[in-house]
């Protein structure tokens, strides 16, 4: 026999359901209860940087957009540094870093405005490329999925980040890497997330 | 070189895996390569902080907080209460906790949602708050109803409440279902049974709280959280790299 060890257990993760909108974002579910539903402004009025958006969908095994989905992002500023009180440096007032996002009910479309972030110290001392976290849950995904969005025209930062190279094969690297477009004068990457297939994203056991 | 003070790594076959064949939705929507193990930088060890501006003091009463003045929302009344704990057996402190389910009939508030139980006027059954300094958290709200479901032609979801919780990092992000004490749909239920392990089940499952019960008033389920423990090196490490 040996002493027990009195670390609790996890709660088990459930599936969000179809109807995760009325908890997390309840106007999209057709009603309005809150005065302020969290994470539609993820940057704030006095963020630093360039404002970008980032728009996609999510598609399933069946090559069809998924349409009740919610993804959250989480980010540092545009200078690397993450709204929480261990990460050291300060950022911009109303500067959060995190916003959550739904699917159109219709075309499985979504998008968010931010800042594009800056470079974050990753470990051993490695710079990684700017990226944006994602977690991504909905009816179907029993444990919510993590993935990493990087940019298009950060090659070089990409080509010596610490997470991308871990990624074996070249071909899924490229699943994690936004595209650079324009539209009215408005800067937006695309960014679609594979759950099935060939092209399957890359998701993180994190 | 100094490490962070990262989290410990999730139990994977603690937690549901991504394809589980009875709960059919999953078949299409459970990525089939393996998930790529991270170890943890700050992206992951940070997470977005709530305080108690984001919030309103009303918005853990669903029995109330869409109600029309003077009135309540229909059905058994209960409050669900419980501590935010990690794996440590620490107290989550100032973490929000979100939640939602259908009303008393078994029906939710949701353009999607087409079960032929009524809408309740008064229940929007959506409620939050933030933990207190020990990590407790408390809902009041009514007793969700059992429904139909289209996965078997006759499968009905056991009541439950979905609680989505943040903790302190991005890697604690959780959200998950909860149950109660001597429902027997809950050993019928595919989403349910997508978790192998009976004793991560009934990790699951609220206990009927009688020392929590406001007698001739509000009865009491008792539904203790548990995210993701931390090494102890967090209070002498500062993030690598800063």
């Amino acid at each position: 026999m040996v002493q027990k060890l009195d670390y609790l257990k996890e709660t088990p993760s459930q599936t969000a359901g179809p109807y995760v909108h009325i908890g997390l974002a309840p106007g999209a579910a057709g009603f309005e209860i809150y005065d302020k539903e969290l994470g539609w402004d993820i940057a704030g009025p006095n963020a630093k940087g360039e404002r970008i958006r980032v728009e996609g969908i999510v598609i399933d095994g069946i090559g069809s957009p998924i349409k009740d989905v919610l993804l959250e992002a989480w980010q540092a500023n545009a200078d690397g540094i993450y709204a929480h009180p261990e990460h050291p440096g300060e950022v911009e007032e109303g500067f959060r870093g995190w916003g959550r996002v739904i699917t159109d009910f219709e075309t499985g479309e979504w998008g968010f405005d931010t800042v594009k972030p800056g470079r974050v110290m990753g470990r051993s001392g490695k710079l990684m490329a700017p990226h944006i976290n994602l977690w991504i849950v909905a009816r179907g995904i029993n444990v919510g999925l993590n993935t990493r969005i990087y940019f298009d025209d950060e090659a070089e930062a990409n080509a010596a980040d610490p997470v991308i190279n871990l990624i074996e094969w070249e071909r899924r690297r490229a699943t994690l890497i936004a595209k650079r477009g324009e539209r009215d004068g408005q800067i937006v990457y695309r960014f679609d997330i594979k759950l099935q297939g060939q092209d399957e994203t890359v998701f993180f056991d994190i | 070189m100094k490490q962070p003070g990262e989290f410990y790594q999730r139990d994977r076959e603690w937690h549901p895996p991504a394809a589980t064949p009875d709960y059919k939705t999953s078949v299409t929507r459970s990525p089939e390569y393996s998930l790529l193990s991270l170890e943890q930088s700050a992206s992951e060890i940070t997470g977005p902080t709530f305080g108690h501006n984001d919030i309103d003091p009303l918005d853990n009463d669903m029995i109330h907080n869409y109600a029309q003045p003077g009135e309540s929302a229909i059905g058994e009344r209960i409050i669900l209460h419980g501590q935010v704990l990690d794996e440590n057996g620490r107290p989550v402190r100032n973490t929000l906790v979100e939640a939602w389910q259908a009303n008393a009939g078994g029906r939710y508030r949701h353009k999607k949602d087409t079960y032929l139980a009524p809408i309740d006027p008064n229940f929007g059954g959506c409620g939050r708050v933030l933990t207190d300094d020990e990590g407790y958290y408390v809902f009041r709200t009514v007793k969700p109803g059992a429904y139909p479901w289209r996965n078997w032609v006759n499968s009905w979801r056991p009541a439950h409440i979905h609680l989505s919780i943040f903790g302190t990092s991005f890697s604690q992000r959780l959200i998950t279902q909860c149950y109660f004490e001597g429902d027997p749909l809950i050993a019928r239920c595919p989403i349910v049974n997508t978790i192998p392990d009976q004793t991560a089940r009934d990790q699951l499952v609220a206990a009927l709280d009688m020392n929590a019960t406001i007698p001739l008033d509000t009865i009491a389920y008792k539904f203790d959280i548990v995210l993701r423990g931390r090494r102890s090196t967090v209070f002498e490490n500062r993030l690598e790299g800063n």
